[in-house]
Order: structure tokens, then sequence, then C-alpha cells
């Protein structure tokens, strides 16, 4: 590995810094750290253990340049990265709206936050309580936004259905879609979507 | 290696395996008067007379070194040793049996046992792996009605555990537990409730599960002994009004540390009832969902300026950055500042810190950047430790710390002694002006977190960094190492580390070389964990002569087939040699995931996983 190669590229990273080839002298073998099942990825405070399903996930979703990161490396303590306020910021789309926002999840402790968020980031949005779902709407117009989520399996899910830590993890990206095309969608079961988890 | 391990020295590190010599005038038997004046009382051996004065004599020695060395001068002296030795210190709780270690040393008043090694706290280790606590107090029950402390670092322990141990040690009063895990708040409450002499209950860096008990509560409604309540690392919530009042009846309370569940207000109603504090761990420092309004109105200038012996301050576990200006009061006392939860930025930490001119230690997290490290630098003239530790611990290319930082703290704080430094990048040059400019370091750990990391400003590789390190600094004893490291590096190491006892290796090295260099060379070696580098089987087999001599050697996905540990094994009977799997799914490969070796005297374990083979 020459020194030039290890200066990085400006997408971040270089294969270089991800392939550790370990060989004697001689020996044709290689070990190559981001295809062992050991990698897993370390964001959000998600339990350190192995398994190849993440792996998977962590190859699909993430941009070719991603770095596959390695279990206990940096050697940093449970404790200390679960206390961190490490930020998770989403794109935010909103249909019809010409430019995109971004937001913090983490600043968000459940569901209501987030609609009171949005509510905030998009100043012609306001909730609305209908019966007992809240609701963003533009109210120029009367027209009903919907939450929606992009995963990391790369699928659009309706926001409100798993439990908030769960959502937090695997939330992409957001975008809030005109009811009128959420036709598809089956209605929420209110609980889920007003709870505070 | 053909000497017979069995002696003393297993019980602790830094000696050498030898056995007693016989000393044939060491009987202990008296012998009669027998000159012609009919007298026929007992003069004692000279031995006994000797043995008694020493026992007298060694109640002084507290070093465990010391009394290693004492116990080895001859049968009596071990004897005596054996008799007056109070605190008992194991340093692998697998190296030594309970019912060993208490038969030799009958009269142990404290006890301090390690169990897993370091690298378990990082996940390498599958869990369950062992480190049991039970076999000791089990043994101990019997053995030390009298046992007043219980140390345990890395150890598992369950409720029922310290349910032992708070019924069989009527004179109990201080229980440490550092890095463990398996109990929860109901082990806690019996605890409480039960050792009516606790004076010490530190809970640190543990994992303590939430059983839905109050074991505030649990404490005696009398005055207490507590002198110690360290409890910042138990994720529950507590019953803050029965803390207020355990704060309350026990006057004689100096270190107090919260966990992140007691907001700023509450912290308020405690310091005011208790200003003698000397240490202080603040818990959240923020307002939780509660009483935002009346927490932000309090005077908590005043509150801290009322504690006149504060040294010692942590905490900041959601801190509002604006109240920091409360603790301005005790910064000059400060002698120890925990930062390291709290997110703060250069321009926070200024004001604060520029009072701080007595700080000894500090631990800060990188967001305070360079230019915080260099107020640091410019202040804190007496700093013997720092440790910085990453907001982000992912491997980036840019980070808030440098080697502008760490340039900066050479040339600001000459005492230092040890330090831990996350980063993104370093420089040769800013390692090399700190082993010239502290000399006294005794810890250096430098963690460049991107692997294979060069010296950012030549693109070489960080060999003399290191090297100068520890040519340089005459003390050094304990060593983390990182960034792109070549065998060079080791050579340095086992050429100039003549003192290095312990040494932590990740993603580094060319070739066997590098391994040998360490284990030929480092006679001080005790502890050597090693991660992710291309050390084989021939390295391995160069350490066999040291082996015996060290507490541990931990490899994990290195390059050391099954066959190569065997050899080792075999090599050294007295040596227990543990193959892993990290991943019990996984088929097991060419070269083994996890080595971990250690000497014993007991031979395999019995308490062995399924994902542990002994060769």
């Amino acid at each position: 590995m020459s020194p030039e190669n290890e200066q990085h590229s400006p997408a971040g990273l270089n294969y270089d810094e991800t392939k550790l080839t370990l060989g004697l002298p001689g020996s044709g073998s290689k070990r190559v750290f981001s295809e062992t099942a050991t990698t897993v990825d370390l964001n959000l405070g998600s339990s350190c253990s192995s398994s190849t399903t993440t792996v998977d996930d962590e190859v699909k979703t993430q941009k070719p340049t991603a770095k596959a990161q390695v279990v206990g490396w940096p050697p940093v303590r449970g404790s200390r990265r679960n206390l961190m306020k490490s930020c998770k910021y989403v794109k935010v789309a909103v249909d019809g709206a010409p430019y995109l926002r971004k937001m913090d999840l983490e600043m968000c402790k459940s569901y209501q936050q987030l609609l009171g968020a949005l509510e905030d980031l998009f100043s012609f949005l306001t909730i609305r309580k209908d019966m007992n779902e809240r609701k963003l709407m533009d109210l120029a117009n009367g027209v009903e936004y919907v939450p929606t989520y992009e995963d990391r399996d790369g699928d659009w899910m309706l926001v409100g259905d798993v439990p908030w830590n769960m959502f937090v993890e695997s939330c992409k990206r957001l975008r809030l879609m005109k009811s009128s095309e959420a036709i598809g969608l089956a209605p929420r079961t209110p609980p889920k979507c007003t709870s505070s988890s | 290696m053909g000497d017979d391990p069995s002696s003393s020295s297993q019980m602790s590190e830094d000696d050498d395996d030898r056995s007693p010599p016989l000393d044939p005038s060491s009987s202990n038997k008296a012998r009669n008067c027998s000159s012609g004046s009919g007298c026929d009382y007992i003069i004692p051996y000279p031995d006994q007379v000797l043995e008694n004065v020493l026992e007298n004599v060694l109640c002084f020695l507290t070093a465990r070194q010391d009394r290693n060395a004492a116990s080895l001068v001859c049968k009596s002296w071990y004897r005596a040793e054996a008799l007056t030795r109070s605190g008992l210190f194991i340093g692998n709780c697998y190296a030594v049996s309970p019912r060993r270690a208490t038969a030799r040393f009958t009269r142990v008043r404290a006890v301090s046992i390690k169990g897993k090694p370091r690298f378990a706290d990082f996940n390498l280790m599958p869990p369950n792996w062992g480190a049991h606590f039970r076999p000791w107090v089990s043994a101990m029950a019997k053995a030390y009605p009298w046992l007043e402390k219980v140390y345990l670092k890395r150890m598992s322990v369950t409720d029922d555990d310290l349910a032992l141990l708070a019924e069989s040690f009527p004179g109990f009063k201080e229980l440490l537990l550092v890095c463990c895990d398996g109990f929860g708040t109901s082990g806690l409450a019996v605890v409480a409730s039960k050792c009516r002499q606790l004076k010490v209950l530190d809970l640190i860096e543990s994992e303590v599960l939430d059983d839905d008990v109050d074991w505030i509560c649990c404490f005696p409604e009398s005055l207490t002994c507590l002198e110690s309540l360290i409890f910042d690392c138990v994720e529950c919530h507590i019953n803050f009004e029965a803390l207020e009042r355990l704060v309350m009846r026990s006057p004689l309370l100096k270190k107090l540390r919260l966990n992140r569940h007691v907001s700023i207000g509450q912290l308020h109603r405690l310091m005011v009832r208790a200003p003698q504090l000397t240490h202080l761990g603040t818990g959240s420092f923020s307002t939780l969902e509660g009483n935002p309004q009346g927490d932000q109105e309090l005077d908590y200038v005043s509150a801290f300026a009322a504690c006149k012996s504060l040294v010692c301050l942590s905490g900041f576990r959601e801190i509002l950055p604006d109240q920091l200006p409360a603790i301005y009061p005790v910064c000059a006392n400060l002698t120890n500042l925990n930062f390291s939860y709290a997110n703060i930025t250069a321009e926070q930490l200024i004001p604060v810190i520029r009072h701080c001119h007595k700080l000894q230690i500090f631990w800060v997290l990188d967001s305070v950047c360079d230019e915080g490290l260099k107020a640091v630098a410019a202040t804190c003239k007496e700093l013997r430790e720092l440790r910085v530790f990453p907001v982000n611990a992912r491997e980036d290319t840019e980070g808030p710390v440098s080697e502008v930082g760490l340039q900066a703290i050479s040339e600001g704080c000459r005492k230092l002694q040890s330090i831990l430094y996350f980063c993104q990048r370093m420089t040769n040059a800013a390692v090399i002006a700190m082993s010239k400019n502290c000399p006294d370091l005794v810890v250096f750990r430098l963690c460049i977190m991107g692997r294979h990391r060069p010296d950012h400003a030549t693109g070489e590789s960080m060999d003399e960094g290191f090297g100068a390190i520890v040519m340089n600094c005459k003390k050094l004893t304990r060593l983390a190492v990182s960034g792109l490291l070549t065998d060079q590096a080791f050579s340095y190491i086992g050429q100039f580390g003549k003192l290095v006892r312990t040494l932590s290796v990740a993603f580094a090295g060319d070739s066997d070389m590098g391994l040998k260099y360490l284990l030929e060379g480092c006679p001080k070696l005790q502890k050597l964990e090693i991660r992710d580098s291309p050390f084989g089987d021939s390295a391995l087999r160069s350490g066999l002569h040291h082996y015996y001599n060290m507490r541990f050697l931990w490899m994990s996905s290195c390059l050391l087939t099954r066959e190569g540990c065997q050899d080792v094994a075999q090599a050294l009977p007295r040596l227990v040699v543990e193959v892993m799997k990290s991943d019990e799914e996984e088929e097991t490969g060419e070269y083994v995931d996890i080595l971990y070796l250690y000497r014993s005297l007991e031979g395999q374990r019995d308490d062995i996983p399924k994902f542990v083979d002994i060769l």
C-alpha cells in the first residue's frame, strides 16, 4: 500500500482501506475483513452481535464506497457508545414542495414529537386532530399528508407501525405523501401512531 | 520451561516462578530447656521467635509484590506472610482456585478478583465465557467470615451471589463492581438491606439489570455508614425521594455519583443536603421531563459554592451547556474533572477549564476539538492523566482532534503520566514531541481510529512515533498502538520497552517478526492483547520461554492455526490454552478466531461454554 493510496477520496473511502490482506510470506491465503461474518453495523446503539443478515443489509443499502465496520473497533465501551447522542439526519421530501429538508431523527423521542418536528420544518403544515389520530395537513387547501419512510431494504413504509426505536434505526429518508395518492395503504389503527413509544 | 510454577507467585503478577527453598532449620517445634538447672519451661526455637516478630513486621508490608518476595525467603516466612496477608489480589480468577487461595491465606479481609480479558469489553468475546463470582463467594463465605471488602473487575455476578455475600459477612463494608454484569437491582437491594456496616457501594461501568426493584429504599432506616455511593452506570430509574432521605441520613457520605435519571433540579436538592461531598457525579445535569421551568430557576452557583471540599466532578450525562457556569465556584479546587459524557464545544469548555489550575485528571470528549485541548494545555499545568474519547466512534476521515491537540498538550502539560487519545489522524512529529516533552509518561494509549492510517503529513508509517515513545519515556509500563505500523515498530518496542507490562496491538505489523520482537524483547510483559494482525504459529512459539511469566496472552483474528496453539499447550503443561470461535454459527476456518492463554495452577476450568475449546 503506497502512502498516496491511503489518502481518502472525496467520497470517503477507497478499497485499500477496507481490505486487509493477511498472509504469511509465500502463502496465498488472504483474509478480507469486509467479508467476514463479524462485520457489523455499529450505528445507533444497535447491539453489537454479529449476523450475516446485517452484513447483507449493509452491503445493499450503503453506497459502494462505504466502509465495512468491524466488531469492537474503535475500542470504545458500549456504555459510551450508547449514551452518545448520535445524529441521524434524514432527508424529508414533501410531495409538491420544490426542495427537500433534512432533520435529525435523534431529536425526537416519539412519533408524536416527529409530527411536531415536521410541522415546524414545513410552515404550511399543521397538525390536526382527527378523532384519535393526529394528521399533518395543509389547511390552506385541505390536503392531508401521510408520512412514509424508506427503510433499509429500500421499501416505502407507513410511519407508525413499529416501535419508535426500531423506526429510527431503519429509516433512511422520509416522504410526506399526499393522502390522495396513498390509496393502497390500509388505514392506520389509531393507537399505534398516537402512542408515545 | 522446567520451573515448577506451583509456588506463591501464581497469586499475582511480576514474580518469577520459583519454589521457596526448603529451610531445614525452620521446624516449629519448641524444645525443652535441658540445662542442669532443672527448669522445664519451653524455650521456643529462635525461628519461632523470629516468626512472631515477622508477623508483627509483615503487617506493614502492603504491596503485594513485596509480600510475594517475602514469602519466597523460606518456609517460615512463607507461613508468616500467609497469616498476615489481609488483602488478597487475584489477577486472573482462573489462575488459582478459590479453595487453594483460601487454604493458603486464612485471615483475609479484602479481596480483589479480575475475570475476563479487556477485549471482552468490546464484544470480541462471545457472552457467557465465564469468570463467575459464585465459586469465589461460596469459598469465601466459609473461609473469611470477617471479610470486609470485595473488588471485582469483569466478573459475572448474579443476584444470588450478592445475596450470599450479604448474608455471609456481618462486617462487610465495601463492594466495588467494575465492568461486571449478571446482576440487577434485586441484588443491590439485598446488599443495601443486609450489609449494615456498608461504607462503599461503587458500581462502575457495570451492566445492571432493571428488575423494577427499588433498591435505594432498602438501605437501613437509621443513620448509615455510607461514605461512597456510585451508581452512574445504572440505567434504571431510581426513587429520588428515597435517595434524598438516604443522603440526609448518611452524614459520612463523601462520594456520590448519580445516574442520568437524576435531573439537575434533583441534583440541587441533594447538594444542599450534602455540602460535605468530595466527589460528585452530577447525573444528567439537565432538566428531564418533570419540572423544566422550576429547575432552571434554582441557584446552582450557590449549591456548588457550598461544596467547599469538592475535588472530583463527573456526570453531565445530558448536559445543558447553559448551566455549566454553575460549576465555576469549585473549579479552582478540582483535581479530577470528567466531561467524557458531555458533548460540549471548545467555546463551552474554555471558560470552565480556565479556572482549573489544580486539575490532575481530565476526561473529555473530542467535541472540544484541538481548540479545547489547547486551552487545557494552557491552564492545567499539574495534569497527570488525560483521556480524550470520541463522540462518534467511527472510522471517518475527519475528526475534531488531531496531532495539533496532542502537540499542545505535550507542550503545556509536562507532568503528564497517562494519556488515552482517540483521533482520526496523527503525525509522528506530534508523538515524538510528546515523548520528549513528557518524560514521566507511564501510560501511552493512542487510538488512531482509521485502521492502518499512516502519518497524516508524511504518509509514512507511525513506527517512528511509537519508537520515540518507548525510547524516551523510560518509565513506560502500558502502551497501546495504532495506525499504520510495520514490524519495525515492534522492533523498537522490543528493544526499548523494558518496563512495558501491558501492550495492546490492533491491525498492525507485517509478519511473525513483529510478535517475535515483542516476546523476545520485553521481559516485563504481563498482558498482551492482539487483534487482526498477521502473526502466526512461528511467532507464537517464540514466546514459550515467557508465557509462564505472563498474566495472559490474547490473540484474535490473527494467523494462528489450531495445531500451532496445540504445540504451545503441549510444551507448557501449566498453561491453559483456550481457543474460541467468535461466532458459533460459523464454520471453523483455517485460522483460530480467538486464542486466550494464561498460566494456571488448576489446569482446565470446569465451567467452559460450548464455544471454548481447551487444548
